[in-house]
C-alpha cells in the first residue's frame, strides 16, 4: 500500500505585494522503505512542500489552494489538529537543515528527547531515559547517558543534528522527512549522517524524505527524485534513470554544473542567469529565461509533466528535439 | 620564479576565557599553528579543510586582516609583519579578499558605484571621470550592466551580490586575491558562473588567488596546488593532480572517501567504504598531543600519539605530515 500520496498540491502566501505561490501542482507518491529525494534550490517549494505534509505551515499567512495529501488513507488537510499532532512523531517526522535553532537551548537534549516519547506514549520515568539513551547510541553519541544532561551548546554541530535524528526517530517514525539534513555539516560529518539514515531505514523500513540541493546527496541515498524548480516539478525518475538519462534541461543543467572528483574540465557548463524570485516568475515554463534550448512556445504556455519512459516523466515541450 | 608570498611558522592564537564564573582560566585557542606556505605568481592554491580547521584565520592573517601571534609573512618582497599602519596600507593595494557571505559583506547603505569606488578613494585617487570610468571597465569585467552603478545591494541576487564583491576586490589591480568561500553561499545553479568568472579574470588580469573552500569538487576544478589543513595545521600540499590522485595523509583520504558519489551505482555501503573517519574534530583550545589527527586517525601508531610529525616528501612537489611517510 502507497505510505503517503501527495496530488496537485498547491500552496501560497499572503505578502504585503499580493498572494504569492509557493509551490503548485506537485504530485508524487513513497512506498514503505523508500526514499523519495528532492532536489531544488532556493525558492524551488520543496520544502513548503515538507511543512505542507507534516501540516506546519502557518496558516495564514500560508494557504493550501488545492490537492490533498495522504498518508496511511488518512487525509492529512481535512485532519483535525489533534489528531495531526498524533501522528507527528509516530507516523511523520521531521529534521531540519540548522540544528542548533531547533533544538530548545534551555532544556538537556535528555528532556527534549524524553519529552517526544511522553507525548506519544505512557511510559515510566525509567523507561523512557532508558529508551532515550538507547536511541543517542544508535544515532551514534558516544557515551550516551552522560551525554544525556548536556545542553546544546555543548555539543558540535554534527552531535546537535544526531540529537535531532534521535528526536525524530525515537518514536519509530513510518516517515522521515529530512530538509537538508547535511547542507550545514562538514563532508565527513555529512558522511557518517547519510550512512546512518539508510541503516536505520534498513532496520525500521522507515520511508524517508530527502530534501537538498546537492546531487551527489541524491546519488547517494535516493531510490526515486523528484526535481523542483520553482515551485514546479520539473522532472521525476528513478534515480539511476535521472542520472543516466536526465531530460529536463534544469536536470542536465544541475548535474553538469558542479565540479566532481571524478572528471576534469577546462570550463565548467555553467546555467546562465538567476534565480527567479517567487513573485516574479516567468509565464510559461519557469526555466524558460534561463534554459539554453527554450523557443516561444516555452514562455507561452506551462509544460505539462508527461511520461517519457515508464516511470519516468518532465515538463518540458522540448524533450523529443534535445541532443 | 620567487613566491608571490610566504609565510614561515605563521601562528594566531586567540585567548579565551574558558571554565565556570568562579573558576576562569585564560587558554589560547590555537587557530593556526604554525604553517609554511608559498604562493606563486598567476597559480591558485586551493586551501581545504572542515570547518574550525583555521583556514579562513589563516587567508585573513596572511594579507594581515588579523594581526599574527608569531611568524612572518614576505609578500612581493616586503615583511608583512613589520609594515606600519602607513606602508601596510599601501601594500594592500596589493592584495584583497572576496568574502564567502555576500549578502554581509556589502554595505546595504552604499549604491554599487560607491561599494566599488571606495577603494581608489582610500588609495588616494579623487572621485571623478576617472574614478567612474574604472567602475565602468570593471562591472563590464564581472558581468554586470553599467545601469547596476545606482542601485543598491539589497536589488540584485547573491551571485550578482557575489560579482560586486569581486569588482571591489579587483578595481585597485591587485596581485594576490584570497577568495574565502566565495561561492559556498550561492545555488549551485549559480556558483559554476562566479567559478567561471573568478577563472576568466585570473587569466586575464594575471592574478594569483588563495580559493578557501571546503568543496574538494570546487576546490579541484579551480586550483593548480591545493593544501589540506586540520586544527590549524597544515597536513598535506601538493600539485593537484597528485593530491587528488594519491592522497598521502590519512585526513586528506578521509576527507576525498567521504565526498559524496556522482552516480548512484558507485554507492558503498557499510565494510566497502574505505577509509571512513568517526567522531568530530576536537577542539582548538586543547588540540591532541603529536599528530592532530591521531584521535580519528585509522592507521594510528603509538608514535602519532607523542610526536608531531613534520613535512615529509611524498612525491614530486608533494608533501605530507605523517608517520606513515619514510622520513
Amino acid at each position: 500500500m502507497t505510505l503517503l500520496e501527495v496530488s496537485d498540491l498547491t500552496t501560497s502566501f499572503q505578502t504585503g505585494g499580493g498572494e504569492v505561490t509557493a509551490v503548485e501542482n506537485v504530485s508524487f507518491s513513497l512506498e514503505k522503505g523508500q526514499i523519495l529525494g528532492i532536489v531544488g534550490e532556493s525558492g524551488s517549494g520543496k520544502s513548503v512542500t515538507a511543512l505542507a505534509i507534516m501540516g506546519l505551515l502557518p496558516r495564514p499567512p500560508a494557504r493550501i489552494r488545492g490537492g490533498r495529501i495522504h498518508f496511511e488513507g488518512h487525509d492529512l488537510l481535512r485532519l483535525p489538529d489533534r489528531s495531526m499532532q498524533r501522528l507527528r512523531g509516530p507516523g511523520i517526522a521531521m529534521v531540519f537543515q540548522e540544528p542548533m535553532t531547533s533544538l530548545n537551548p534551555v532544556f538537556t537534549i535528555g528532556e527534549q528527547i524524553m519529552e517526544t516519547i511522553r507525548a506519544h506514549e505512557s511510559v515510566s520515568q525509567k523507561a523512557c531515559f532508558a529508551r532515550a539513551v538507547e536511541m543517542l547510541e544508535k544515532v551514534g553519541i558516544p557515551s550516551a547517558t552522560a551525554r544525556m544532561t548536556d545542553y546544546p551548546h555543548q555539543l558540535s554541530g554534527g552531535q546537535r543534528q544526531r540529537v535531532m535524528l534521535a528526536i525524530a526517530l525515537v518514536c519509530r517514525p513510518r516517515l522521515l522527512i529530512a530538509d537538508e539534513p547535511t547542507t550545514a555539516l562538514d563532508v565527513t560529518i555529512q558522511a557518517q549522517i547519510l550512512e546512518l539514515l539508510m541503516d536505520l531505514r534498513d532496520e525500521f523500513g522507515m520511508a524517508i524524505i530527502m530534501i537538498t540541493h546537492n546531487m551527489g546527496v541524491i546519488a547517494e541515498t535516493a531510490d526515486r527524485v523528484l526535481v523542483m524548480y520553482a515551485g514546479r516539478t520539473v522532472e521525476q525518475a528513478k534515480v539511476d534513470r535521472l542520472f543516466d538519462h536526465p531530460l529536463h534541461p534544469y536536470t542536465r543543467g544541475l548535474l553538469s554544473c558542479v565540479p566532481t572528483l571524478d572528471q576534469d574540465q577546462d570550463r565548467l557548463i555553467a546555467i546562465p542567469g538567476n534565480l527567479p524570485e517567487p513573485s516574479r516568475r516567468p509565464s510559461g515554463c519557469r526555466f524558460s529565461a534561463r534554459c539554453p534550448h527554450a523557443v516561444q512556445a516555452c514562455s507561452d504556455a506551462i509544460p505539462p509533466l508527461e511520461l517519457y519512459e515508464r516511470d519516468h516523466a518532465a515538463a518540458c515541450f522540448r524533450v523529443r528535439d534535445l541532443p | 620564479m620567487a613566491a608571490l608570498l610566504e609565510a614561515l611558522d605563521l601562528t594566531k592564537h586567540y585567548d579565551v576565557e574558558t571554565g565556570g564564573f568562579f573558576r576562569r582560566t585564560r587558554t589560547a585557542l590555537r587557530a593556526v599553528d604554525g604553517v609554511n606556505l608559498t604562493i606563486e605568481p598567476g597559480e591558485t592554491l586551493g586551501l581545504v579543510g572542515e570547518s574550525g580547521c583555521g583556514k579562513s584565520t589563516l587567508g585573513r592573517l596572511l594579507i594581515r586582516l588579523i594581526p599574527a601571534t608569531r611568524g612572518q609573512i614576505l609578500f612581493d618582497g616586503q615583511e608583512l609583519t613589520r609594515l606600519n599602519p602607513r606602508e601596510l596600507r599601501a601594500a594592500r593595494k596589493g592584495m584583497q579578499i572576496v568574502f564567502q557571505d555576500p549578502f554581509g559583506a556589502l554595505n546595504p547603505r552604499m549604491s554599487v558605484e560607491e561599494t566599488v569606488m571606495e577603494p581608489l578613494l582610500i588609495h588616494g585617487s579623487r572621485r571623478g571621470p576617472a574614478t567612474r570610468e574604472a567602475v565602468t571597465r570593471m562591472l563590464d569585467k564581472v558581468g554586470l550592466p553599467d545601469s547596476a552603478r545606482y542601485r543598491f545591494p539589497h536589488e540584485f541576487s547573491g551571485g550578482q551580490r557575489q560579482r560586486i564583491g569581486i569588482a571591489r576586490a579587483l578595481i585597485l589591480n591587485p596581485k594576490l586575491v584570497i577568495c574565502d568561500e566565495p561561492v559556498s553561499a550561492l545555488d549551485v545553479s549559480v556558483q559554476a558562473q562566479i567559478v567561471n568568472l573568478l577563472s576568466d579574470l585570473q587569466r586575464e588580469l594575471g592574478l594569483t588567488y588563495l580559493f578557501i573552500a571546503h568543496d574538494l569538487g570546487v576546490v579541484k576544478h579551480i586550483s593548480t596546488r591545493v593544501a589540506v589543513m586540520y586544527l590549524g595545521k597544515v597536513v598535506e600540499i601538493a600539485d593537484k593532480r597528485s593530491l587528488y590522485a594519491r592522497p598521502s595523509h590519512p585526513y586528506t583520504q578521509a576527507l576525498l572517501a567521504s565526498v559524496p558519489v556522482t552516480h548512484p551505482s558507485h554507492r558503498k555501503r557499510g565494510s566497502a567504504r574505505e577509509a571512513r573517519i568517526t567522531g568530530d574534530i576536537p577542539t582548538a583550545l586543547a588540540p591532541p598531543p603529536g599528530c592532530r589527527f591521531h584521535t580519528r586517525c585509522p592507521h594510528v601508531m603509538p608514535v602519532c600519539r607523542t610526536d608531531e610529525p613534520a613535512m615529509r616528501a611524498a612525491g614530486v612537489a608533494h608533501q605530507a605530515a605523517c608517520h606513515l611517510l619514510p622520513a
